[in-house]
């Protein structure tokens, strides 16, 4: 195991280089140069201009730009913000529980839903049950999610006036955020109304973006089904007069989870290019949103370093994920 | 001897069925998969003929029917069946002509990460060792992005616009592609049929583009299926964002982009163009399920 485990850190080692070259030089392969970039529409004399790249150390070869870059990410530096000063970092971490609230929300909600659909679908095999199951989790899989929030947003917010359009809790709450999820956050202030009105701003927002991971699983949960149900053990299991409930239950499912989780890991990156849309849609103050903001304020600095970050947390989801996956299947170790 | 001979026949049942009629057969099982390919069909006649087909022209602002509802609601008219937009433009026509941007989108995203990946892959699975892992260290380093991020600020270097959406899509649909590949040349390059042209003396390049990647062909069609819808969806994506086609050119996502501070008041600028996404790509999705039964041996029940 332990083999395993530092196989899977030596492989992340390159990818994280990699990644870092990649934002590194986004903001360099933008027309202009940096010092352009931050002072924006201001017109900056040449004397000035080489002074501020000198000052910032621009002047210097590549590599040894390249080389500050990396420390200061292993430092926790992740460069500031051209427009606020910020530290990116910072903003990141205000901003991610919002995000990762949203996609926890969705990914339960899908699993909840789309594991129960993909059973009942394999189980009932070829009726009419299965067929509108699958076909509406093709639809599902098929739909552009922007579009679907917008549809969501004109019939329960503005036609029957159920939820609100945007944002995370009502203005008439305030409380101090001690954890960053609101739906936590709401339930230690005590305030009455509070956690409910949090449920309200969560529902359309979770639902848009579980939809597309809610398909996959409901898909990959009945053919995983479907494959098991055929074998000699579940055929056993109900030779031996167990109920059905039983065997598709327990022996059955049992079986069948092993893909299926790994379709729920693969769905962490779908989750996150998600939130973009989602936020978007629904001004979702969490990290996807701020990424658009900053591509349309020009905001490079945030986008390098929100980049950074996004790639980082896909890494090291994908590298728990592999772990768990070699924890419960030892045949991957090898 | 006649009557053996006659056994002989019925026994093989004539010619063997061609290689397409055995995948229409297959193909056509799927009703889905049939109505879909009627669908996509249709949306590709649209397309092809949308001068002919579309009532109005695309671009014409017509001021004196501003946000004009569709034809079964109270206040709409014949001559603009699903209405106008905000400027007074016929929507359905502006649908129809969308089509042409997004099937030209997918077929343009489709090809260039089909032959870029299946290059890369066929290179990295024939070749393996060090050139394998450089070339697949490379590829989980763009798959260490969510895809529509880094499209998204691939964009902003490259600068909005529809060429540069579509470059920025096909790199990240690309690295599928190489894995995809990748793992289908390595299971064929033991087979016996790959050793046994070798050892008749076929050269490298023979080998990998002759020999083993018609072998390989049968996952990559139906991820290539699969990858022109998600094009389809990842460029009316960015056009939504802004950062896609700009208007007024009539591309479904920036349609959308157009339509969204209306969404409250005239729910058709908003319902249609996501309605025309949606039916493209469930079309295709539908294909993509059939062809996957057609092609992929292992689930072949016979």
């Amino acid at each position: 195991m332990f083999r395993f485990i530092f196989g899977r850190l030596a492989v992340l080692i390159p990818t994280f280089l990699g990644v870092s070259i990649i934002a590194f030089s986004f903001i360099r392969l933008l027309p202009g140069d940096p010092v352009m970039l931050m002072s924006g529409e201001r017109v900056m004399s040449p004397e000035r201009h080489t002074q501020i790249m000198h000052q910032l150390g621009l002047d210097r070869p590549i590599y040894i730009q390249y080389f500050d870059y990396l420390t200061g990410l292993l430092t926790g530096d992740f460069g500031s913000s051209i427009v606020t000063k910020r530290p990116v970092l910072d903003d990141f971490l205000q901003l991610f529980p919002a995000t990762l609230e949203l996609a926890f929300c969705a990914i339960i909600f899908a699993v909840l839903l789309g594991i129960p659909a993909g059973v009942f679908a394999a189980v009932k095999r070829g009726t009419w049950l299965d067929q509108s199951i699958m076909g509406v989790a093709l639809i599902g899989y098929s739909m552009p999610i922007f579009w679907w929030g917008l549809l969501l947003i004109i019939f329960f917010s503005g036609y029957l006036g159920w939820t609100p359009v945007s944002g995370r809790i009502s203005f008439m709450y305030f409380f101090p955020q001690v954890t960053g999820f609101m739906l936590i956050d709401s339930l230690i202030s005590g305030q009455a109304g509070a956690f409910k009105s949090a449920v309200t701003y969560l529902i359309l927002p979770t639902t848009v973006l579980a939809t597309i991971p809610l398909a996959v699983i409901a898909r990959q949960t009945r053919s995983a089904m479907l494959e098991v149900l055929g074998e000699d053990y579940v055929r056993t299991a109900r030779a031996k007069g167990l109920s059905p409930f039983r065997v598709i239950g327990v022996h059955a499912l049992r079986n069948a989870m092993i893909p299926v989780i790994t379709t729920i890991g693969l769905q962490v990156g779908v989750l996150l290019a998600g939130a973009i849309l989602t936020e978007s849609i629904f001004s979702w103050p969490g990290i996807g949103k701020w990424m658009v903001d900053s591509v349309f304020k020009r905001d490079y600095a945030v986008v390098q370093g929100g980049l950074m970050l996004i790639a980082g947390v896909i890494m090291i989801v994908n590298l728990v994920v592999d772990l768990l996956y070699g924890w419960i299947n030892p045949r991957i170790r090898h | 001897m006649s009557i053996v001979q006659n056994t002989a026949e019925t026994k093989t049942g004539g010619t063997p069925p061609s290689g397409l009629s055995e995948f229409w057969y297959y193909f056509s099982r799927n009703k889905g998969a049939v109505i879909g390919l009627f669908v996509f069909l249709f949306i590709l006649f649209m397309a092809i003929f949308a001068p002919l087909v579309a009532p109005h022209s695309p671009s014409i602002q017509n001021r004196d029917l501003l946000l004009m509802p569709p034809v079964f609601q109270q206040g709409g008219s014949w001559g603009h069946i699903l209405g106008t937009d905000a400027v007074g433009r016929d929507i359905l026509s502006r649908i129809i002509y969308g089509a042409r941007f997004s099937l030209f989108i997918g077929l343009v995203v489709v090809t260039l990460s089909v032959v870029s990946g299946v290059l890369i892959g066929l290179v990295a699975g024939y070749f393996r060792g060090k050139v394998d892992t450089f070339i697949m260290r490379i590829m989980d380093i763009i798959l260490a992005f969510p895809s529509l991020l880094l499209a998204l600020v691939l964009v902003a270097v490259l600068g909005p616009g529809l060429v540069n959406a579509m470059i920025a899509i096909s790199l990240v649909n690309q690295p599928h592609f190489v894995r995809l590949t990748r793992a289908a040349v390595m299971t064929e390059k033991s087979k016996d049929y790959v050793v046994g042209s070798k050892v008749a003396g076929a050269g490298t390049l023979r080998l990998m583009f002759l020999t083993i990647l018609p072998n390989c062909l049968a996952p990559l069609i139906v991820q290539a299926t699969l990858a022109f819808s998600a094009a389809i969806l990842d460029a009316a994506a960015l056009g939504f964002l802004g950062m896609g086609a700009q208007p007024p050119t009539p591309e479904w996502g920036t349609m959308l982009a157009e339509a969204r501070e209306f969404i409250q008041r005239a729910w058709w600028v908003v319902t249609f163009p996501g309605l025309a996404i949606l039916i493209t790509v469930l079309a295709i999705n539908l294909m993509g399920d059939g062809l996957r039964d057609a092609l992929d041996p292992k689930l072949k029940r016979s």
